[in-house]
């Protein structure tokens, strides 16, 4: 079939992407830094030996601040990008959303929990206080998410039409249990919360990267190792099946990941919506459907919004900063009315 | 070849299915004829692994069905399902490439037959297309091409189960479809297809069985399945049976 875009020249294309949001996302901020020197900046940091002449305030700014922000809004992107490809492919439905299988609302829950619960305990020590929340908010998104994976199994068969109603059931049940703790929230605290339910790549530093980076690596190399199946899947559970496919053992799989990539980027980010939504639709519209394509793209794709939606998020309002999911939603809701109503005609 | 003793299937405490016993033959087509509900849907599910047999058993190459690999199994069976729903723009091409999935022959060979395979369909001309772009029997062709990419070239120990493969095709497709099934057993392959149209499976069919109410009726040759009375205990239709004036066969004519 004739897409509209080669693989090749799409891969490409997202790398240079990519790239350009890489080197804007650390060049630009509050202190915005030349271009030229941020590039060598960057490369000297790499380890690449280059004249250390002038750079020490760029390099200090690279490394301390916008390099790990830049991680993590890449790793972020890439992981809710893949994770909006594998509920697409499981649920065999183009507008499946990461959030169906309850992950996002049980990281809320979770998130709740640690930052209400440690304000009623009367605080806990200084150091412990993101830690916990980041733990909090990845648990919360793994049980709700095992408990709606559980809700499906029924004869040892996974029915993943059960798992989309007992998904909309116990999001709108951690919702109300969310909505207890804002109703039990004191003014700060209620700030923390909203804030950190509207996502933001604010503050990243290297110790609660890395979790997220071993988690997004792990996935963005498992996933594609079953890009055949997901093709197959999307024929049909029984007909993956007749392909030799272990059904099963892949819905199993792909919970899991999305799980796990999702969890841990709400836990490092915070809530951003749509990119799991729109980025892999974006994909299929320029390159098809075929996962061998589609995930490694998606990950290109997501990485490189997400910077850019930070970006805007950083920029819009200098010096204050913008929470990401608002700039995600706002770019993020009408695409998808926008795909709806392409649907319809 | 697929061998099925003393099969039987229950849903909801109901028998839907019991008594069948059946050998299907190397070379050979198998239509499976009956009315609505009769279980035919329900036996194809057995046979390919889906439904569980609650009593009896199916072999598949004198091994227990459910005791192969998932892709050791698809590499020697392939099912075509009554409906298929593929929602996403794949390529015509890609959607019977899929078909090789069970197998590591190359890209070579795999373009090779996916090619042929969409020859014995008559869809060479969709290859190019888009899947979401055609019409309900140029889909089923592209499925049935698939499932004959997936056991190509259809040479003994290869079986394929086809439930109504022809449902949704023009008259000419009917005979095109069920004639690239024949040369497939040809091959060798075992072939069995659930049919609703009585004529075709006269023509195209070395031996049919009859289901009535989730029970054999009749399994023999064309000629000796195909009568007045059967086809009025299991059908309630009147028919007279005649021979086909060029090619002998049973011809069905409702009276």
């Amino acid at each position: 079939m004739s897409t509209l875009v080669k693989p090749r020249t799409l891969f490409i294309g997202l790398t240079l992407l990519c790239g350009l949001a890489i080197w804007l996302s650390l060049a630009l901020g509050p202190v915005s830094l030349p271009l030229w020197d941020t590039l060598r900046a960057a490369l000297r940091l790499l380890g690449v030996p280059l004249d250390a002449q002038g750079l020490e305030q760029a390099e200090l700014i690279l490394g301390q601040i916008r390099l790990p922000r830049t991680l993590l809004g890449l790793a972020v992107g890439g992981v809710l990008a893949l994770s909006g490809v594998a509920m697409q492919g499981l649920f065999r439905n183009p507008l499946a959303d990461p959030g169906l299988v309850g992950v996002s609302s049980g990281a809320a829950l979770g998130a709740a929990v640690a930052i209400v619960g440690a304000t009623l305990l009367g605080g806990l020590p200084e150091v412990f206080g993101p830690y916990l929340l980041s733990l909090c908010a990845f648990l919360g998104g793994l049980g709700v998410t095992a408990l709606v994976y559980r809700l499906g199994r029924r004869n040892g068969q996974t029915h993943v039409a059960t798992m989309l109603l007992a998904g909309i059931a116990l999001t709108a049940l951690a919702g109300s249990a969310v909505g207890l703790f804002t109703y039990l929230a004191d003014d700060a605290t209620l700030r923390t919360l909203t804030f950190w339910n509207l996502g933001s790549l604010n503050g990243a530093s290297y110790s609660r990267l890395w979790p997220l980076l071993l988690v997004s690596a792990g996935v963005a190399l498992w996933l594609p190792r079953r890009a055949k199946a997901l093709n197959a899947l999307l024929l049909g559970e029984s007909e993956a099946g007749h392909l030799g496919i272990d059904v099963e053992r892949l819905k199993r799989e792909l919970v899991f990941c999305t799980a796990l990539g999702v969890g841990a980027a709400v836990a490092a980010a915070g809530m951003i919506g749509f990119v799991g939504l729109v980025v892999p639709h974006l994909v299929r519209l320029l390159a098809g459907p075929d996962h061998r394509v589609l995930l490694p793209a998606s990950v290109l794709a997501g990485a490189s919004l997400l910077l850019f939606a930070d970006l805007v998020a950083r920029l819009a309002l200098a010096p204050a900063e913008l929470p990401i999911g608002i700039v995600t939603a706002f770019i993020g809701a009408p695409f998808f009315l926008y795909l709806l109503l392409r649907g319809r005609a | 070849m697929l061998r099925v003793e003393a099969l039987q299937i229950r849903r909801d405490r109901k028998t839907v299915l019991e008594g069948v016993t059946l050998d299907l033959l190397p070379g050979e087509v198998l239509g499976v004829l009956g009315p609505n509900g009769a279980g035919k849907s329900t036996l194809l599910g057995a046979l390919s692994g889906e439904l569980q047999a609650d009593q009896g058993a199916v072999w598949l190459d004198q091994k227990a069905l459910g005791a192969w690999s998932g892709a050791q199994r698809a590499q020697r069976l392939a099912v075509l399902p009554q409906v298929s729903t593929l929602d996403f723009a794949f390529g015509v091409q890609d959607v019977v490439g899929m078909g090789r999935l069970p197998h590591q022959t190359g890209k070579a060979r795999d373009d090779e037959i996916i090619k042929a395979a969409l020859q014995a369909a008559d869809i060479g001309h969709l290859s190019a297309r888009s899947y979401l772009a055609l019409s309900g029997g140029e889909r089923q062709r592209v499925h049935l091409a698939r499932v004959l990419a997936q056991v190509w070239p259809g040479e003994a120990g290869q079986t394929l189960l086809l439930d109504e493969p022809t449902s949704m095709l023009d008259p000419l497709h009917q005979h095109t479809i069920l004639q690239a099934v024949r040369s497939f057993a040809d091959q060798g392959a075992a072939v069995l297809v659930i049919l609703h149209d009585l004529n075709l499976a006269a023509r195209y069919c070395d031996r049919i069985l009859l289901l009535a109410q989730g029970r054999p009726h009749a399994l023999g040759t064309p000629v000796q399945v195909l009568q007045p009375e059967a086809l009025k205990a299991v059908f309630g239709l009147e028919v007279l049976v005649q021979p086909h004036p060029e090619r002998g066969h049973p011809l069905i004519i409702a009276r």
